[in-house]
């Protein structure tokens, strides 16, 4: 189909409006001067500077455990949940599942914050992760059910037909066929968990600092140029991790 | 005692009755099919069988015992599906070796079973091939192949042969009916196809709307229908709205609107007055340019409306005087014919009293 | 299939149980805490009083009315409102034509010029947030060349960051590819036959595309209007990074509450209305798309 050129033109604008931020970021972190100003020099001080910060390696350290624990279980409960919504007819848990995606982050954040105080749980790490698994749910929920709804019935029927029980039919003929779809799922939620922002920030305990919130620390209060290295490595990791799960399950990106 | 026995099945979907009463017993060893149009009920009779649905009414029998509430795997009877449902993840080997491993069947004596189920189907050497690097009809003998595999008690097969083309469903067609002969093993085969169910069957049962019109051999389908769906659905046939005006020994008289009073061959217990359809195929109908009637024949003048050459034989649609069409049949190697008629020629049709069957409604 | 309910609830228990939990139940307790007393030092005071004699439930709906009657709260939702308008048509404005050209791509391209959409997504929303601090900074390039540019027309020089406009830029900047998907999504499934019979009726160019693909990409455009301004609504980080004091929005003043004057039930009703307008809307908007999708 021909495309007119003045709606090229504004699409590319619109790719670069997208990227030029980004890569203005990753630029200036290899820039040889402390303002985010003119361009003086190629440098790799900030990147040193970043891994000598302990600070900032605790709270990496603290982002990948959350991030990992966050994304398998939410995975399993996740795969449960697109897997049951997919087969039966339920009218609860899509809604349960669904909401958070729906909703305001920060009503997530400030009603986890005030359940945590009631039943006394002390804010740290497990408050996170506990808040980043109720999130995480929904998105893998949505591409194993999309996964799902691509699979062909008469597979399971077939196992069946031919002596597999229920749980035999799913292990060795669903599970194996949206496994992609998991595992993209999988992927996307430690993403979202390592980027997320508002919930942490109001179920994080005084010494459990993740990476987003030492971020916005160094955003809004210090600014100094090793918030352009950390950027850049996290924005590799995430396009790494995103083009994986995307090649695994292609719908996936596309479910919301 | 039958293999399997269907007693009183009721399937509804909502207000739609989709099996309706349904009751037949098949022997083991046959060869049995279910036929009929599309929303007939056959495969959701099938499935039931299978055990994928649960009749609301009425129960299922194999092999003497009740497997109504039972699961399709507990249940010896396998399903070969429309679409195949070959695992595209598992290889032709793997595919075929499922069920063996269901049962728990040792590993070696899997691997020769599995060979042994290749041989069967011809299909000798393909076991490391991936499903989506197969042919359609090596795909469809891979999944006849899985469902024999282990022996299972009845074949169920919805449609099979429904993807593939014509020629090839020929062979398919030749193919199965000497794999069944050989394994010996009971087939349901549901299709909408009459002239394939007529080839491979050795009884029929012909369903219409959730119930059974008749169920009988090919050639007792054929050559007496018992009603006027039946005697529509299966091959072709003339249908002549007609009234019963007397008996007499072998034969009714009939009425029929707008040709008048013909013979036909007498039916069970058919009253004066009773209305119904002249049953006619189109083979038994003689047509010519100058028929000598006799007193055991139909005679009728009239002109050619068209005709359909079929390559072995032509069907004639012959208008008669007050605008009733019938057609006729004629082998284009006929000895003695003169030629082919056009639209427009006189000609003279006639048939055999016995040849036409009345059929009350 | 007969597999029976037990195997419903195995596998819909746990992630149901989980999200009950941790979900549902938080926000029961934000609504009833919208309705209870601020404790003495912040959070909230004890649920049941039972002291001096007057045994009982402390509830109390002077929260909700202290919102209701103070003009400034009132205001401050319109304000959100407004800004959150703003950016979905912005987005709108910008992801239209993305959308349009990815769809009509050659079917190969679509799934990387889609990925190419989605990438920034995935990145850190601080970081993307960030950049714009970058670009619109007092000693940042883009600023210099922008006010000089408008010092051609006689204007004086703008400071862009920490304005109203800054937290508009950053909202549809970062909320850009919830419009471009789901309108994509949309106007791949178009009927590229529509257009050509069109045009052979003798529709140009323009009218091609106001007649008949936006109507027809109207479903679409509601989805990423929904997508886009429910969170945006609620968005408080980049009000609080490039906005400065004047830029604050609903969010903002609910951080506040929570974590600087602690004044909890107060929190929680600021919260919940933003919650019922905010879904509110969307079923409003799912109306109207209901109405126009004959």
């Amino acid at each position: 189909m021909r495309r007119s050129g003045w709606l090229a033109a504004a699409a590319i604008a619109g790719y670069v409006f997208l990227y030029a931020p980004l890569a203005i970021v990753v630029a200036y972190s290899f820039n040889n001067s402390s303002m985010n100003a003119q361009w003086v020099g190629f440098t790799l001080d900030w990147y040193r500077k970043l891994f000598r910060n302990a600070d900032m390696l605790t709270a990496a350290r603290n982002s990948l455990v959350i991030g990992l624990v966050a994304s398998a279980v939410s995975t399993v409960l996740g795969t449960m949940a697109g897997y049951a919504i997919y087969r039966y007819r339920l009218r609860l848990l899509p809604l349960l599942v669904l909401a958070p995606i729906a909703i305001p982050e920060i009503l997530m954040g400030v009603s986890l914050l005030l359940f945590f105080v009631m039943i006394n749980l002390t804010l740290g790490m497990l408050s996170i992760t506990l808040a980043h698994i109720a999130f995480c749910i929904g998105f893998v929920a949505i591409v194993v059910r999309a996964r799902l709804a691509g699979l062909d019935e008469s597979l399971v029927e077939a196992a069946r037909d031919l002596g597999a029980t229920p749980w035999q039919a799913f292990k060795l003929v669903t599970l194996p066929l949206i496994m992609p779809g998991v595992v993209a799922g999988a992927l996307m939620a430690f993403t979202l968990s390592i980027d997320d922002f508002v919930i942490t920030f109001f179920t994080a305990g005084p010494d459990s600092r993740t990476l987003p919130l030492a971020i916005y620390t160094m955003v809004k209060i210090t600014v100094t140029p090793e918030v352009n290295a950390v950027s850049t490595l996290l924005m590799l990791l995430t396009l790494v991790l995103i083009v994986v799960a995307s090649k695994l399950s292609p719908g996936a990106m596309r479910g919301r | 005692m039958a293999l399997l026995e269907i007693r009183n099945v009721i399937r509804r979907f909502g207000d739609f009755a989709a099996v309706d009463n349904v009751s037949l017993s098949i022997e083991a060893g046959e060869f049995f099919c279910l036929l009929g149009p599309s929303g007939c009920g056959k495969t959701t009779l099938l499935r039931m069988v299978a055990g994928f649905d649960a009749p609301d009414g009425g129960s299922i029998w194999l092999d003497g015992n009740d497997v109504t509430g039972i699961p399709p795997e507990s249940r010896n009877v396998h399903t070969v599906f429309q679409s195949y449902a070959l695992f595209p993840h598992m290889s032709v080997a793997q595919n075929i070796a499922f069920p063996l491993r269901m049962a728990k069947v040792p590993a070696q004596e899997v691997t020769r079973r599995v060979d042994e189920a290749l041989e069967d189907v011809s299909l000798t050497g393909m076991s490391a091939r991936y499903p989506n690097e197969l042919s359609g009809g090596q795909r469809q003998r891979v999944a006849v192949a899985r469902a024999l595999v282990n022996r299972p008690a009845l074949l169920l097969l919805d449609e099979p042969l429904a993807a593939l083309d014509a020629k090839l469903k020929e062979r398919m067609q030749l193919e199965l009916i000497g794999l069944q002969k050989e394994v010996g093993i009971t087939f349901v085969y549901v299709t909408h196809d009459q002239q394939e169910a007529l080839a491979l069957a050795h009884r029929i049962a012909v369903m219409n709307q959730g119930r059974i019109e008749q169920l009988d051999e090919p050639s007792k389908l054929y050559g007496f229908p018992r009603n006027r769906f039946v005697a529509d659905f299966i091959g072709t046939c003339n249908i002549l709205e007609a009234e019963v005006v007397r008996e007499a020994g072998q034969r009714t008289r009939l009425n029929i609107a707008e040709l008048g009073e013909v013979d036909a061959l007498a039916g069970e217990a058919t009253r004066p007055g009773q209305r119904g359809v002249l049953a006619l195929r189109p083979e038994q109908v003689v047509i010519g340019t100058q028929l000598a009637p006799g007193p055991d024949e139909n005679h009728f003048a009239g002109r050619v409306f068209d005709f359909l050459y079929l390559g072995d034989v032509t069907l004639y649609v012959v208008e008669l005087a007050n605008g009733t069409r019938i057609e006729a049949m004629l082998p284009n190697s006929a000895p003695g014919r003169a030629k082919f008629f056009e639209p427009g020629d006189a000609v003279q049709i006639s048939w055999r009293y016995d040849a036409g069957r009345f059929l009350a409604d | 299939m007969p597999s029976g309910r037990f195997h419903k609830w195995v596998i819909s228990g746990p992630p149901l149980a989980y999200l009950l939990i941790f979900f549902a139940i938080p926000t029961l307790i934000m609504v009833v805490a919208s309705f209870r007393q601020p404790g003495p030092y912040g959070g909230l005071a004890p649920l049941l009083s039972g002291a001096q004699g007057s045994a009982g439930v402390a509830l109390t709906a002077e929260n909700y009315a202290r919102f209701f009657t103070n003009f400034l709260y009132t205001e401050l939702f319109l304000k959100s409102l407004w800004y959150a308008l703003i950016t979905t048509a912005g987005c709108l404005l910008l992801a239209y034509p993305l959308a349009l050209l990815i769809a009509r791509s050659p079917k190969s391209q679509r799934d990387l010029l889609v990925l190419l959409v989605i990438l920034p997504f995935w990145s850190n929303f601080l970081i993307r947030v960030y950049a714009w601090i970058i670009i619109l900074g007092p000693q940042s390039v883009f600023v210099g060349a922008f006010n000089w540019s408008i010092g051609l027309f006689g204007l004086g020089p703008v400071r862009l960051l920490y304005t109203p406009a800054a937290v508009v830029i950053g909202l549809i900047y970062v909320h850009l590819p919830f419009m471009v998907l789901p309108l994509y999504a949309n106007l791949e499934k178009h009927d590229p036959a529509l257009l050509d019979a069109a045009q052979d009726l003798g529709a140009g160019a323009w009218q091609r595309f106001w007649r008949v693909t936006f109507p027809l990409s109207l479903p679409g455009v509601y989805a990423g209007a929904a997508l886009v301004f429910i969170p945006a609504f609620g968005i408080f980080a980049i009000p609080d990074l490039l906005g400065g004091t004047g830029g604050a929005m609903i969010g903002n003043i609910i951080k506040q509450q929570f974590l600087d004057s602690r004044d909890w039930p107060f929190g929680s009703v600021l919260s919940i209305v933003l919650t019922v307008v905010a879904i509110g809307l969307a079923g409003v908007a799912a109306w109207f798309a209901r109405r126009v999708r004959q």
